[in-house]
């Protein structure tokens, strides 16, 4: 099956393989890279539940040795294409990506068929890779800032959906060999999968060429994520720290939902740019704090949104207080001029994105996998352009933000307006 | 193909740029030599106050006005301070190459409003106290301070919480005037900008600079005290951390020679976070969680910092781990086969990051700020690609024969 989606900044054409690859291109012949994004039902959500930070693990393992690579080999192989990369577990997927000098495209492709489909998940290195992610927990401890947002997520979205990547030291040092490989045998295959490309590629050619490297892998069903399980409530972890660290999340609708955008340019005049409340009002008028944001976040069943602000502990209850408000209060009195702004904002970064061969794969890729279809960047620019004021008034005023999860780290606990976490939607 | 172009005012303002009409956007910045290297003491954390203050309103725009400009054009735009710089730039859609111009050479002339001023200390005494929390917990500004002493290059950036208290408004006044002068800016352009209408723009709005005079003289700086807010103990003892950080630092190359490709190409076989030799021994076993190199260049001198997180019961046989990699590569150099796999990764990676305007505008207005020089990124390109075995040996052993200093920060001992 193969669908075009005509777009004046290059045609976007969609592929989907009969195993259930999804395959996405979109020709940028104007620059000199290639980028791909390929991503995986093997995400978080798909771990059992005591063996937290598998998906991680078995994202590490197969890049340690595949096909006729060693471990070694990869790397000296990725460097010398100049390969731009990155992996990772999220909640839902797992996702491998690259950007690189279009020539290299034919062989970096071949390669990552290798490592997701030919791994040799060495036993003998598993003990390292374990090691590993334990430093990357140990890093988080000593992160004040990246503290409070796990946890956050995890009360947001509830330990099922909400945990980390990482896992725990006592979940880490159970994985096993097997494990590993069950978890690959389980979850890596062609089923539900996405692979998106960008840049300076022909379109028919790079088809041709996954199908070729892809076509015949197996393909197993998908399940439907778990539902999302947070609650309202405050939590805070005591340290010995210069600033008071404020986390918080309210659940909203995830990207994909109709309502998506009339409820994203809220969060936009709230917190994107210099000149949006949280910045104007928390920061620049009272210098409550540096940092002070808001931003939303999507799964595919279920959404939020985020803040944090870090400020010293004599101020850490205004700064609490003065940005709920703000946030209580965004739907009273919203200004044409705010969603202006917002709008040049978007429109400028859908243009600039045509500068990045990654960036565009990326965005193919969340796209498919939120709405489902490629959308391209006219059509986004045409729904942004529409959006008027009352929607995202309207959208605000029916859908005042409540049920928040909040934590803080810091010297002192703070007060936490009891009406405000228990505020229904 | 991109296109240098440069032009200098009768002021001294000089302004550059790189041409590219295929380029979906523009960038705009404002290079000025005014760093914390530049300060006194009376004035530490000054040149980054003042970054924030450039913010805060002109004659023709309040500080609101300035925010609010700056996101009506919908790009992105900051600002940052170094030791030897201060930065102020915005990447916008070429429709609004007038307005962005406008807007930014506008905020160069700032009223320094005092009760803006006072609002402002606290939010920089507010980022002192966030980067207090954040790993290594003050150690690069020690490393810094104690290397090249806490002055000049060893100044930190933003001050200490003492000095930042102690500022006054009016002697902000003075340091702007005294280094915000047309001959120590450079603006520099790149990606589709029109360049005349830039220079007839930018000569019109910036007549007034030349007459800008310091009234204070500050006396100077006693070698025998320490600044207030300066310590210069190699242990700083974090309460609670998990982890153990230790830096080296020694000498390293500057950013001026043709050594510093060298310098780079060396510290990624050795640190580089993918596929280095540190990488192989130290992060790929789990054995530490960072174990890195680079060199910090400067425009007269260079420093090398060796970075190291690991367990704290970890550390010692750890940074013997490092130091024999690194006497290592001090006897025997580095193969053919890694260092062309270096150069093939660092090529690729200018010419990835080169695709946005954004990236190439800081090396423009950098390097010609610091030495009226133009490097193209073929001209770049071709450097990297003519550096030798030899040419890594000798920087080795120039620089990582000696033996660093070590700072290091962990958990106080019970």
């Amino acid at each position: 099956m193969t669908s075009f989606t005509e777009s004046a900044s290059g045609r976007i054409t969609t592929q989907i393989l009969d195993n259930g690859m999804a395959v996405l291109v979109q020709p940028m012949p104007w620059l000199r890279t290639a980028a791909f994004t390929l991503s995986l039902r093997a995400g978080v959500e798909d771990e059992p539940l005591e063996k937290s930070g598998l998906a991680s693990m078995v994202c590490e393992m197969v890049q340690r040795g595949a096909g006729h690579h060693s471990s070694r080999d990869l790397v000296a192989a990725q460097d010398n294409l100049g390969m731009d990369r990155n992996s990772g577990a999220s909640t839902a997927t797992v996702s491998f990506g690259a950007a690189m000098p279009a020539e290299s495209f034919d062989q970096a492709l071949r390669l990552y068929a290798d490592i997701v489909r030919r791994p040799h998940l060495p036993a003998d290195q598993l003990g390292d890779a374990r090691l590993m992610m334990m430093q990357e927990l140990r890093a988080i401890e000593d992160e004040p800032t990246q503290r409070v947002m796990r946890r956050v997520r995890e009360l947001h979205y509830g330990p099922r959906l909400g945990r980390g990547n990482q896992g725990t030291m006592d979940s880490l040092a159970a994985l096993s060999s097997l494990d590993v490989q069950e978890f690959y045998r389980d979850h890596y295959h062609a089923g539900g999968s996405i692979l998106t490309v960008a840049g300076r590629v022909d379109a028919k050619a790079v088809i041709e060429q996954i199908g070729e490297a892809f076509g015949d892998w197996k393909s197993n069903a998908v399940e439907a994520p778990p539902e999302p399980e947070g609650v309202a409530t405050y939590e805070h972890l005591p340290a010995d720290s210069s600033q008071t660290h404020i986390a918080f999340a309210f659940p909203n609708i995830p990207y994909g939902h109709p309502d998506y955008f009339a409820m994203r340019a809220g969060i936009g005049i709230l917190s994107d740019g210099m000149s949006s409340r949280l910045f104007d009002r928390v920061r620049e008028k009272r210098g409550l704090c540096y940092t002070v944001s808001a931003s939303c976040h999507s799964l595919k069943n279920a959404g939020g949104v985020f803040g944090y602000a870090g400020t010293t502990p004599q101020r850490a209850q205004e700064t609490l207080d003065v940005t709920l408000q703000e946030i209580q209060n965004l739907a009273d009195d919203l200004e044409q001029s705010e969603l202006d702004r917002w709008k040049v904002r978007i429109e400028s970064s859908l243009i600039m994105e045509q500068e990045s061969s990654s960036s565009r794969a990326g965005s193919l890729a969340s796209d498919y996998f939120q709405l489902g279809r490629a959308m391209p960047t006219e059509e986004l620019s045409r729904i942004i352009e529409s959006l008027t004021l009352e929607q995202v008034r309207d959208y605000w005023r029916t859908h005042r933000p409540g049920q928040y999860r909040i934590v803080t780290l810091g010297p002192q606990p703070l007060t936490v307006p009891m009406e405000t976490s228990a505020t229904s939607r | 193909m991109p296109e240098f172009k440069h032009a200098t005012l009768p002021s001294g303002l000089r302004i550059v740029a790189e041409t590219d009409p295929r380029s979906y956007s523009m960038s705009l910045g404002y290079f000025v030599r005014a760093g914390s290297r530049n300060e006194l003491d009376p004035q530490s954390g000054l040149s980054h106050f003042l970054e924030h203050m450039m913010f805060k309103g002109t004659a023709r725009r309040s500080a609101e006005d300035v925010n609010r400009e700056l996101d009506e054009l919908g790009g992105q735009s900051n600002a940052y301070t170094t030791e030897e710089q201060t930065v102020y730039y915005a990447t916008v859609l070429p429709k609004f190459q007038d307005r962005i111009v406008d807007l930014l050479t506008d905020m160069m002339t700032p009223t320094l409003d005092e009760q803006e001023f006072e609002t402002e200390r606290q939010v920089i005494l507010e980022e002192i106290a966030k980067y207090e929390d954040q790993p290594p917990f003050g150690a690069f500004e020690r490393a810094m301070e104690i290397h090249f002493s806490p002055r000049g290059l060893g100044r930190r950036v933003l001050g200490t919480s003492e000095s930042i208290e102690a500022m006054t408004a009016d002697r902000m006044r003075d340091y702007f005037h005294t280094r915000y002068r047309p001959e120590n800016i450079v603006l520099a352009a790149s990606g589709n900008v029109d360049f005349d209408g830039l220079v007839a723009m930018v000569q019109t709005a910036t007549e007034g600079w030349s007459g800008r005079r310091a009234a204070e003289s500050l006396v100077p700086d006693d070698p025998d005290q320490l600044p207030a807010g300066i310590e210069l103990g190699n242990r700083l003892a974090i309460a609670d951390a998990m982890q153990a950080y230790s830096i080296e630092i020694g000498n390293g190359p500057s950013s001026e020679g043709d050594e510093r490709y060298a310098g780079r190409l060396l510290a990624t076989i050795l640190g580089d976070e993918g596929g280095s030799r540190f990488f192989w021994d130290l992060i790929d076993t789990g054995r530490a969680e960072v174990a890195t190199c680079w060199p910090q260049e400067f425009s007269d001198c260079g420093a090398w910092f060796t970075y190291l997180v690991c367990s704290p019961g970890d550390l010692e046989s750890n940074r013997r781990f490092l130091h024999d990699l690194v006497a290592n590569v001090v006897r025997n150099g580095v193969t053919e086969e890694e260092l062309q796999q270096t150069i093939n990764k660092m090529t690729a990676g200018y010419i990835m990051q080169s695709e946005r305007p954004s990236s190439r505008l800081f090396g423009l207005g950098n390097r010609y700020l610091m030495y009226g020089q133009y490097l193209s990124l073929d001209q770049t390109l071709e450097k990297i690609r003519a550096v030798d075995q030899a040419a890594i040996s000798a920087v080795a052993k120039r620089y990582l024969a000696a033996e660093p200093t070590e700072i290091r920060a962990q958990m106080t001992s019970p």
